[in-house]
């Protein structure tokens, strides 16, 4: 998050941050370990009227923003949920919203569904493994008369139970293809998987050539790819503002804990070893809150070098994410790995979202290529 | 005086069409700080001698010291002019070596601290290449502990009589002047017992060793003074009031290449090499469809950014307040890590020929020695502990380190036998 907000951005993150004291304080989200869904409707659609569902719409659609940058405006929802490790489809539904609304108004029924909380919405892009590589697309969509079918699975799906809308992205001959449909479909099977979080739920969805109209369509039908690119920088940035949100908390309780602390008759912040420790994790920190802010402008702005950018955050914030939390653990000692103490909730948080949308190392291939083919050009 | 202030497009136009009339092109993306077997001695003189000339030419046309008074010499202008005419001279030949420590932090220690006469007599000379400076600041038994300086200024008369050593000055042997820091109380705390002082380099009583570095660079001098004597009226600022002096002194130094007073190209890195050159490294090597080598790459470039953003955070913080100076640690601690962590990238990328190589290995000669000398970057201008402790204590708040040398005179503080004489 950045250093400086305008007190317009500041509005937008406090009233989230007041609502989720409230409705969301680290009990009630205990609360929803057994929780089949993770989060109830009733939540889902206070938090709509926050605005949640709405800044990635133009205002003629209904939607708005506070700053001249949608995806800035997100982020700070994002952060938020990551400080409070909040239950809720955050990101797919942002994407699936975000996808909609680009695509004219052909899907105004179900954009205006998902942006009031009444729906939520999954992106089933992720295949399961040995096909999991960033970017690789098994699923088909072919199409058949005025139809299309769908034949493919995809895992992990957030909010893949839940959800009432499925935006599918898949492989139509050499290009890609995006489809609504009702999670009702017949043909669609839905397993629910375990999870590293608390309250985030995902799922494996089958889709046994599933037949709908070809209306069903978002974007041109094997011309996706631009998008499909768009939305997978969004759900990246997004995420990783979460994850930030996740790691400044786990760093404020560990800087605490190591102050309340005593061992040996002085706190443990007075030995240099643990001091020179924490000023490492608050560098870490502050990298991570840096690059995802910069990658945030770019992919918000639609900047040529938004790719580089958010594989950048993505990588250095799951790799030394990844890191900062597991030493938070570490400087808790015993307690940092039970049940009981909150620290797992953030460290829950930071986990799932490393190991979504692309592997650190991936994403470091990914800033590789680009940066040979820059060199290429010069 | 004037107050009709140029604006700054129309300074742009003007000093790009000087920049391209005067100077020829040249790769500015140098490393300022990237510590090289160099050129031979008398190339290296011959550069200076060009240097101080390039540095005079930019005097005459109105370009020195753009943000120095007018007074002294300068142009009374502001950083922004100085902006934009550190991006117009990217590309182009400019004086490197009378920047820093010449024109900051030592003509700015002199801005802020001397008397008139010490800053007419000094200031315009520097601007006009005529005086190179070198900081006597850091010494043998004294790294990161500055304030601990044992070299000893005795008052006799209208002069003081200096004895000690000073080391890590880049090119002290065709130096000019020294900005000396000397202790002038032992019965007295350490940091209320010091006084600077400035000095002619090129006397009898300071001789100038080189130091040579473990690949071969001898850019680095040690000095020793033997009772070299200065007068008064060369003494800057207060009688033991050397540490206000040296405080500022060293905010100049830390914000370096980033200072309003200094003309460096823009985007001048000052951290050893960037992912470009892990591309160069690779491709002279016949190594870019490698996988591992894009794994490097990749990491080098990630590393590189990151610094970008971080360096934007904190230089933001620090400007509306949000984080107080000492964040400034937070850059230096990252910038040195991953300046560290690039010449290991480069050094992995190059393979065997990191081991043993020919000059016609191109780019990837200089990784072998480049991996020996990695941790100079994590240790110069204040090592990484010392910036893990100024973010722990001063930006996190955390209990300050117990310290023997607190409220106890200079003289009773425990000092090593090991120190290099």
């Amino acid at each position: 998050m950045n250093v400086e907000l305008t007190s317009e951005e500041e509005a937008l993150r406090s009233t989230t941050a007041r609502f989720l004291d409230d409705r969301m304080p680290i009990a009630a989200v205990r609360d929803l370990r057994d929780d089949p869904a993770g989060f109830s409707m009733t939540y889902w659609s206070q938090g709509a009227e926050l605005g949640w569902m709405s800044l990635l719409v133009p205002e003629d659609l209904g939607g708005g923003t506070v700053s001249d940058n949608a995806v800035a405006d997100l982020a700070l929802i994002a952060h938020e949920f990551g400080t409070h490790a909040a239950p809720g489809p955050l990101v797919p539904c942002n994407v699936v919203v975000s996808a909609l609304a680009g695509a004219g108004d052909a899907h105004a029924e179900a954009l205006e569904a998902l942006m009031s909380g009444a729906s939520t919405a999954a992106w089933c892009y992720s295949e399961p493994p040995p096909n999991d590589a960033l970017g690789h697309i098994d699923l088909e969509i072919r199409v058949d008369g005025d139809d299309v079918v769908i034949t493919g699975t995809k895992r992990p799906v957030e909010n893949g139970a839940a959800a009432d809308l499925l935006l599918v992205t898949g492989r139509t001959g050499a290009g890609l293809s995006q489809v609504l449909l009702a999670a009702s479909t017949p043909g669609v099977t839905v397993k629910p998987l375990s999870s590293a979080d608390l309250s985030r739920r995902y799922a494996t969805v089958h889709f046994d050539d599933v037949r709908v109209p070809v209306t069903a369509a978002v974007g041109g039908v094997g011309e996706a790819a631009a998008e499909v690119e768009r939305q997978l920088q969004l759900a990246i940035v997004v995420s990783n503002a979460e994850a930030v949100g996740a790691l400044q908390q786990a760093f404020d309780m560990t800087a605490s804990w190591v102050n309340d602390r005593y061992s040996f008759g002085r706190p443990l912040s007075t030995y240099q070893e643990i001091k020179h420790r924490l000023a490492d994790l608050f560098t870490w920190l502050q990298a991570s809150h840096a690059i995802n802010d910069v990658a945030i402008t770019a992919v918000g702005s639609g900047s040529p070098d938004a790719a580089e950018l958010t594989s950048a955050a993505k990588a250095y914030i799951s790799e030394y994410g990844g890191e900062l939390v597991q030493d938070c653990v570490q400087l808790h000692g015993g307690i940092g790995v039970t049940f009981e103490h909150d620290l797992h909730l953030f460290v829950r948080r930071v986990t799932v979202n490393r190991a979504c949308y692309g592997t650190f190392a991936e994403h470091r291939r990914r800033v590789g290529q680009i940066t040979e083919m820059r060199k290429d050009r010069a | 005086m004037s107050t009709e202030v140029e604006d700054v497009e129309s300074f742009r136009q003007r000093a790009g069409a000087w920049i391209r009339e005067n100077l020829p092109e040249q790769d500015s993306s140098i490393n300022m700080s990237m510590i090289r077997k160099g050129m031979s001695d008398e190339a290296e003189l011959a550069a200076v001698q060009r240097e101080r000339a390039v540095q005079r030419m930019l005097f005459d046309a109105g370009f020195a010291g753009i943000c120095f008074p007018k007074e002294y010499g300068g142009q009374g202008l502001t950083p922004a002019h100085q902006k934009v005419f550190n991006e117009e001279i990217t590309g182009h030949e400019f004086p490197a070596r009378l920047q820093a420590p010449s024109i900051s932090p030592c003509a700015a220690v002199l801005l802020d601290f001397g008397t008139e006469e010490q800053k007419q007599r000094h200031i315009p000379a520097i601007l006009k290449g005529e005086e190179i400076w070198m900081q006597f600041l850091s010494e043998p038994s004294s790294g990161s502990d500055v304030a601990a300086a044992l070299t000893t200024a005795v008052r006799d008369g209208d002069d003081w009589v200096l004895n000690g050593s000073k080391v890590w000055t880049t090119g002290a042997w065709w130096s000019d002047w020294g900005l000396c820091l000397a202790r002038t109380n032992w019965d007295v705390p350490k940091h209320r017992g010091l006084t600077v002082f400035m000095l002619p380099i090129k006397q009898d009583g300071v001789d100038v060793r080189r130091i040579e570095m473990l690949n071969g660079s001898m850019d680095f001098c040690q000095e020793y003074l033997s009772d070299v004597r200065v007068p008064d009226s060369d003494r800057i600022g207060e009688i033991d009031g050397g540490w206000t002096v040296g405080t500022r002194w060293m905010f100049h130094e830390r914000i370096l290449f980033s200072s309003p007073l200094v003309t460096v190209p823009s985007g001048t890195t000052h951290s050893g090499v960037g992912a470009g050159s892990l591309v160069e490294v690779a491709h002279s090597l016949g190594r870019l469809d490698d996988p591992d080598t894009l794994d490097l790459i990749g990491e080098g470039r990630v590393l590189e950014l990151v610094k970008f953003a971080i360096q934007g955070r904190v230089g933001a913080g620090i400007a509306s307040g949000k984080m107080n100076d000492q964040s400034a640690a937070i850059g230096r601690l990252f910038t040195g890590l991953t300046g560290a962590r690039l010449f290991t990238l480069a050094f992995d990328i190059a393979g065997s020929t990191g081991a043993a190589w020919a000059e016609s290995d191109g780019p990837a000669q200089h990784c072998g020695d480049d991996y020996l000398m990695r941790q100079s970057g994590c240790i110069g201008g204040g090592t990484l502990e010392m910036a893990r402790n100024v973010i722990s204590e001063r930006v996190l708040g955390m209990p300050r380190e117990r310290s023997l040398d607190r409220d106890v005179p200079f003289r009773d503080v425990p000092r090593g036998g090991t120190t290099r004489a």
